[in-house]
């Protein structure tokens, strides 16, 4: 791909300016030039349209009639489901535990996402000063991390933080001398449960972060570095005033990718409640729906759920939307 | 040295600045090789941060089950044991490994396949053609990646279930599939608007038509961007939780990661070294894919999902 690079981008060094500032007005040059195909396009999308209509489309139609009718076990079965129209909804909006998930969710959601940027933003920052070799170590240790499924990540999380066997315990009581974790649960107080849960989260989440980030920071031009240098700008001001303006872009839809994720993440936090958790303390939106809808049969309120989270992420994602089709001038 | 290169002024000029950055550099170096030293070792600190979890997993899947459960910790595996695997593969009282294993390489398999198909289709018709309705469809696909899966996952079970698709694999297959294919889409259509449309067009000048210019030239260029789409559409497929644990419940037509959860709620605190053995099983594959193709997948993602 290098070679097409320098074969054919006629204004290179300009055109491949990562900063949108520091990009030229729009020419015939960078934008690619598209035919009118009549019929072809279309052909072409057929397959996937089917595909999202089929199995995005029509649900989600179905979820908001749902949310919309008295929908139990006995619906399920071929009974008549029941127009209740808003019911649900003031049902939902006015039950205090929902509102408990929520704040739990958008709370644990919000820390989670800050630790995770913040770690992989220094990590990233890190990187591009570490010799070759410890670079070397500190991806191959992140790329394990990222590797490990979610559940897989989670179970073993839950074993090191086992109460009677887990290596944590064991290592605060005999290592640190702190008796009190002696057979400490973790699981079992909500808010240490969302600790754990964090950890593995972030843990889990931060190499996409960093690799993301310091990747963007390697687009960043040694020349204006240097000649900040030159100019007398210390590390930080090189920072705050070069590095993090051609970031920008790259850190913004980062943080909002973690944002939607951590607001629906589900196999975490269902699986630690498999292992030990109380599930009406810890439930966030996504197990909420879960729970509501399949474990306790009540698709009306389950759906009613869903789409207030439907609405709240993508009320979320119209920002990373609108960045994603300025930056790639559509 | 710039009395070496002293004829070319210009170039001694530049020599000389060098230096000059050089000396300023070397002044602060004890606290610059300080800084390097302490990153250094801080990088050690953070990898084994990042791997432990891993290699407690393994670990605690070579010890025998009474051992792992006594006070004393074990960093290495002393009584080594493959008993704990023997247990997780053929164990006839648990949910057998070997179709879930099965049916989890089926699935994510042909959701890779096709779905790659399909987006390449869509991703050629978005970058390459000019048509009414283009930008909202692209728009549609970034919104659709936003709706959680469990909040669909009511509606989609009785999609399938209306399809008599129940506990298949082409029932979760299609799932996956579209699950998969808006990220899909999108990676593709950067990778797609990276090989210029003039490479094409040269080698109609030259005589090709139009498809087999785009079969002969651009494909060939495509091959990193479908290599690191397939591994993501993969790794999704591959750990997919949710919708398997409801479409696919029954237990010969578990993925692993719901037969890893049969595991666990049937076993939960009493056979901790049999669960991480059947981890492993599950972790093992991923990680070892992912760390072949590592190299095409971050720089895959920073011209195709970050940078388009």
């Amino acid at each position: 791909m290098t070679t097409v690079d320098r074969g054919l981008d006629a204004a290179p060094p300009a055109a491949r300016g990562d900063h949108p500032a520091a990009r030229p007005p729009t020419g015939p040059a960078r934008r690619q030039r598209r035919r009118r195909g009549g019929f072809t396009p279309y052909a072409l999308l057929t397959p996937a349209i089917i595909v999202l209509g089929v199995i995005v489309g029509w649900p989600l139609v179905q979820l908001i009639v749902t949310s919309f009718q008295e929908f139990g076990r006995a619906q399920v079965f071929g009974a008549p489901p029941e127009w209740v129209w808003f019911e649900n909804y003031a049902d939902v909006l006015t039950d205090p535990v929902f509102w408990a998930v929520l704040v739990r969710t958008i709370l644990f959601a919000g820390v989670c996402v800050i630790t995770t940027m913040v770690l992989g933003t220094l990590i990233a920052v890190m990187m591009t000063r570490l010799n070759k070799g410890f670079r070397l170590l500190l991806t191959i240790g992140m790329l394990l991390a990222w590797a490990m499924p979610p559940l897989t990540s989670t179970v073993v999380w839950g074993w090191m933080f086992d109460t009677d066997y887990g290596v944590i315990n064991n290592v605060l009581v005999n290592a640190f001398g702190l008796d009190e974790y002696f057979q400490h649960s973790w699981l079992i107080e909500p808010l240490s449960f969302f600790l754990v849960a964090g950890v593995i989260i972030v843990w889990g989440a931060i190499p996409f972060v960093a690799f993301t980030l310091y990747a963007g920071l390697t687009q960043v031009p040694d020349e204006v570095l240097e000649a900040a240098q030159l100019d007398g700008a210390g590390g930080f001001k090189r920072f705050r005033l070069i590095v993090f303006p051609y970031l920008k872009p790259i850190f913004l839809i980062t943080a909002i990718l973690q944002i939607i994720w951590d607001l629906k993440v589900f196999t975490q936090i269902f699986a630690l409640q498999d292992i030990g958790g109380i599930r009406a303390l810890t439930n966030t939106l996504g197990v909420y729906i879960y729970q509501t809808s399949i474990a306790g049969g009540d698709f009306g309120h389950g759906g009613a759920i869903a789409v207030i989270t439907a609405v709240l992420l993508m009320s979320i994602s119209i920002y990373y939307v609108r960045q994603v089709t300025k930056e790639e001038e559509l | 040295m710039s009395a070496v290169i002293a004829p070319g002024q210009k170039i001694g000029g530049i020599a000389v600045a060098g230096g000059r950055a050089a000396r300023s550099r070397r002044t602060g170096g004890g606290r610059r090789r300080l800084t390097t030293w302490l990153l250094s070792a801080l990088s050690v600190v953070l990898f084994a941060l990042f791997v432990f979890p891993v290699y407690w997993m393994v670990n605690t899947s070579l010890q025998p089950n009474n051992e792992i459960r006594g006070s004393e910790l074990h960093f290495w595996p002393d009584n080594f044991t493959l008993r704990n695997y023997d247990t997780v593969l053929f164990d006839p009282g648990r949910t057998p490994f070997f179709p879930a294993l099965g049916n989890s390489l089926v699935v994510t398999l042909l959701t890779v396949v096709i779905a790659l198909a399909f987006a390449f289709l869509a991703a050629v018709a978005v970058t390459r053609f000019r048509f009414a309705s283009r930008r909202t469809f692209i728009i549609t696909i970034l919104v659709v990646q936003m709706i959680p899966g469990e909040a669909m996952i009511v509606s989609v079970f009785r999609v399938i279930d209306g399809w008599h698709l129940l506990n298949t694999i082409v029932g979760l297959t299609i799932v996956y599939v579209a699950t998969v294919l808006p990220f899909t889409i999108w990676t593709l259509r950067g990778f797609v608007n990276g090989v210029p449309v003039e490479l094409e067009e040269a080698a109609m000048i030259d005589g090709c038509s139009r498809s087999s210019a785009f079969w002969r030239v651009t494909f060939p260029l495509l091959a990193p961007g479908l290599i690191a789409t397939g591994v993501f559409g993969f790794l999704q497929a591959w750990n997919e939780f949710v919708m398997a644990l409801v479409l696919n419940a029954r237990p010969e037509s578990m993925t692993l990661p719901v037969w890893l959860r049969t595991f666990l709620v049937a076993n939960g605190t009493t056979n901790w070294a049999g669960v991480m053995a059947g981890s492993t099983l599950m972790a093992i594959p991923v990680i070892i894919f992912f760390l072949i193709v590592q190299g095409r997948m971050t720089s895959g993602l920073v011209s195709g999902a970050v940078k388009g």
